[in-house]
């Protein structure tokens, strides 16, 4: 068998295929962030928390509810997505005038409420969910078994972001947004309704955040901190991608995911180190961020 | 500025987030910390302000110092532990408290205190200074989390207090670190990797490959477990380490598949291994090969369900469903908890009333002639059989290999292991002859 550095480059295969899972959640996290960023100019520390209640919603509406996965997928994005809503116009709001500093120690105290409560109420171990029926088993692709979540979350998520980036840049509304993020001033002027516009954008910023919580709850530990285990990559991966950029944000995602996979295989105690590596140099050469624009 | 009833709305709302994200934020520690972490070299200075004398108790005959025997339950409230440990333990303080009050209807009065000690050592220690020199707090119990045994345990030894430690999980607690005033109640790392990796090397599991986490306590582990297949004739055939915390294992799950040993052990705790057993079973990695837990509870099995974890092996000190005095205990528990308990909640219990029962017989609280009559009395409740405590502080009790039933196996909620072997405690735990404890007579 044809070997790279000493692994075959089936195993290699099957790392990158894996790599490129852990990058679609990556990239759902980091879109949903980089939006909010871009038109609210707030960095949601709530994003986390956000994406464990989505995953909870999920086992509450299975556990309580007989809400099966597929309308999971739907209702908790909605649900967390009102919450965001309210959030927004009720906290965020009245922060916008001020410096950036103030939307991060609110969303970060947010974030330790919303975790506190369910770690209150669910305990810290976890709960179990299943892989849903439809997408149990596996596919034996030769050089991975690749189990058919995996796929669906691979799949699921690049037309999430696919289907954000064709609003955003090809829409009229996503033409409003990034108006929105240039001069919200002057868009208003035009009869806009430009509160209005925010509220949305951080109802679906963090819907997406449920989102992928949904799509985790079979994969990972449906647990209070499962979202701030995540976090703190993700804002690598918007600082890499360059803050607010959409497609950087998907594209360093999914690289990320690709470059995460491959340290695991030749350097594994360095995989959680790698992402913040590239962050510093990326920080280094070009401070903006890789898709970002120097304002 | 007026405020509008608007403003004031945001203003107390603001107020509540930043009490709550006060009281939020010492949560945030626990994730880092483990059962076996290192002991902090700040842990066993005293803050500043606090006496330095130690309380020199009198040692009464037939005395209870301070009118009252009082205990406190230290233990994790709210972090990564509190499930296994936690309200749960305090739970189990209290009911040992009570029945004891019941049946042997003491002269003395028992009083309990509890605190949450996040699953640092400073925090632990501090606390239990505070307990001893102002609160007349004669035992400490519960601990989970090495790092907070041992930084209690010697603030204890210096104040001439006893500990009982029941949730942390080192054998460094009865080796290097042992003190004369602590017991060691319900479990410890050699004897969950001795138990289980003997077990499965002789159910044919005779190539093994671990999945360890990347730090001190993960690595001993580990290292604890190679011996054990080593000296059975198993082989290792590698062994990968995975940064921790983590949350997907699926990479290091290939390769330890691709490695084609027979068991993988798992060398984790908490989250870690829950993830990775998870994992295993969504990309096809069990059955066909097994995996080892090495420090797992009936609580992490709850959390992942039957599906997940069937056939799994691991070692516990306690199962709610072994006998009718487990049962009948377990019953009660769970009236209380809505959850059966851990080990380290049973051991707990049996813990206490052991030490109640000994200032019983003693007659007075003092630290000496408790720690020598729980020395000398054989422990025979619902949690151990054929208990002893010795010398070096470990309680040696039976430990049980189970295996984790298939779903169709369970009939009830809870009905999760089949045991299949009683390891008696001289085999469980690690003989005396090779202890490194300085109080051990060679």
């Amino acid at each position: 068998m044809t070997e790279i550095f000493g692994v075959p480059v089936q195993a290699l295969f099957g790392q990158l295929l894996v790599g490129l899972i852990n990058g679609s959640f990556y990239a759902v996290l980091s879109l949903g962030l980089a939006i909010i960023f871009g038109l609210l100019n707030i960095i949601n520390f709530a994003h986390g928390a956000l994406y464990m209640m989505g995953a909870f919603l999920a086992w509450i509406g299975l556990t309580y509810f007989g809400i099966n996965y597929w309308l999971a997928l739907v209702l908790a994005p909605l649900v967390v997505g009102i919450f965001g809503m309210l959030l927004e116009r009720l906290m965020l709001k009245r922060l916008y005038h001020l410096d950036h500093l103030y939307g991060l120690l609110l969303t970060f105290g947010l974030a330790l409420i919303i975790e506190g409560l369910f770690r209150y109420f669910y305990g810290i171990s976890g709960q179990p969910y299943t892989v849903p029926e439809a997408l149990g088993g596996a596919w034996n692709l030769g050089f991975i078994f690749l189990p058919k979540y995996r796929g669906w979350v691979i799949a699921s998520s690049l037309v999430v972001c696919l289907v954000t980036w064709f609003v955003i840049e090809r829409t009229k509304l996503g033409a409003y947004l990034r108006a929105g993020t240039e001069n919200p001033k002057l868009l208003q002027a035009f009869g806009v309704n430009v509160p209005l516009l925010i509220t949305l954008t951080y109802g679906y910023g963090v819907a997406l955040a449920a989102f992928a919580g949904v799509l985790a709850a079979p994969i990972f530990s449906v647990n209070p901190v499962m979202g701030s285990n995540l976090i703190i990559v993700v804002f690598a991966v918007v600082v890499i991608g360059g803050m607010g950029s959409i497609l950087g944000s998907i594209v360093t995602g999914l690289g990320l995911g690709l470059v995460e996979g491959i340290t695991r295989v030749y350097y594994p105690e360095a995989s959680a180190v790698v992402v913040f590596v590239i962050m510093a140099i990326v920080l280094l050469v070009r401070p903006a961020g890789l898709f970002g624009r120097e304002k | 500025m007026k405020l509008n009833p608007n403003h004031r709305a945001v203003l107390i709302g603001a107020a509540l987030t930043l009490a709550l994200a006060a009281c939020g934020k010492k949560d945030e520690a626990p994730k880092t910390a483990e059962p076996a972490a290192t002991p902090s070299s700040t842990a066993t200075t005293p803050p500043p302000g606090a006496p330095s004398t130690a309380a020199a108790p009198s040692a009464g005959s037939g005395k209870i110092s301070d009118g009252a025997v009082k205990i406190g339950v230290l233990t994790d409230l709210s972090g990564l532990y509190s499930d296994l440990a936690g309200s749960g333990a305090v739970l189990a303080t209290q009911m040992a408290i009570e029945t004891f009050q019941e049946q042997a209807k003491p002269d003395f009065k028992i009083e309990m205190v509890s605190s949450d000690h996040q699953n640092k050592g400073d925090i632990a220690a501090n606390k239990a200074r505070q307990w001893f020199d102002t609160e007349a707090v004669d035992v400490i119990t519960e601990l989970v989390t090495t790092s907070t045994a041992l930084a209690v345990m010697k603030v204890a030894k210096e104040k001439n207090k006893i500990t009982l430690v029941s949730g942390a999980a080192s054998t460094a607690i009865t080796n290097e670190e042992c003190t004369d005033t602590n017991v060691h109640w319900t479990y410890d790392t050699y004897s969950l990797a001795n138990g289980t990796g003997k077990a499965v090397v002789k159910q044919g599991g005779d190539t093994w490959y671990f999945l360890t986490a990347d730090y001190k306590f993960g690595q001993s582990l580990e290292a604890d477990t190679t011996a054990v297949v080593k000296a059975n004739g198993g082989k290792v055939l590698g062994s990968v380490r995975h940064p921790f915390p983590g949350t997907d294992f699926s990479s290091f799950l290939l390769q330890a598949q691709a490695s084609g040993a027979k068991v993988i052990g798992l060398a984790n705790a908490g989250t870690d291994t829950t993830n990775s057993i998870k994992q295993a079973a969504e990309f096809g990695i069990t059955p066909k090969q097994t995996l080892a837990g090495l420090l797992m509870f009936i609580s992490d099995v709850h959390a992942l369900g039957l599906k997940a974890t069937q056939g799994m092996y691991l070692t516990t000190g306690y199962y709610w469903d072994r006998d009718d005095d487990t049962r009948a205990w377990s019953k009660r528990f769970f009236d209380k908890h809505k959850r059966m308990p851990t080990m380290v909640q049973a051991g707990q219990y049996s813990a206490v009333m052991h030490y109640l029962n000994a200032v019983k017989a003693a007659g007075t609280d003092d630290t000496a002639a408790v720690m020598k009559t729980m020395k000398a009395t054989p422990i025979s409740d619902f949690f151990a059989k054929n208990g002893k405590v010795r010398e070096d502080g470990r309680m040696v009790h039976d430990m049980y290999l189970v295996q984790v039933k298939k779903p169709d196996e369970s009939k009830a909620a809870w009905d999760y292991y089949h045991i299949r072997q009683t390891i008696p405690g001289e085999q469980a735990f690690q003989p005396l002859a090779q202890s490194k404890c300085p109080l051990v007579k060679k």
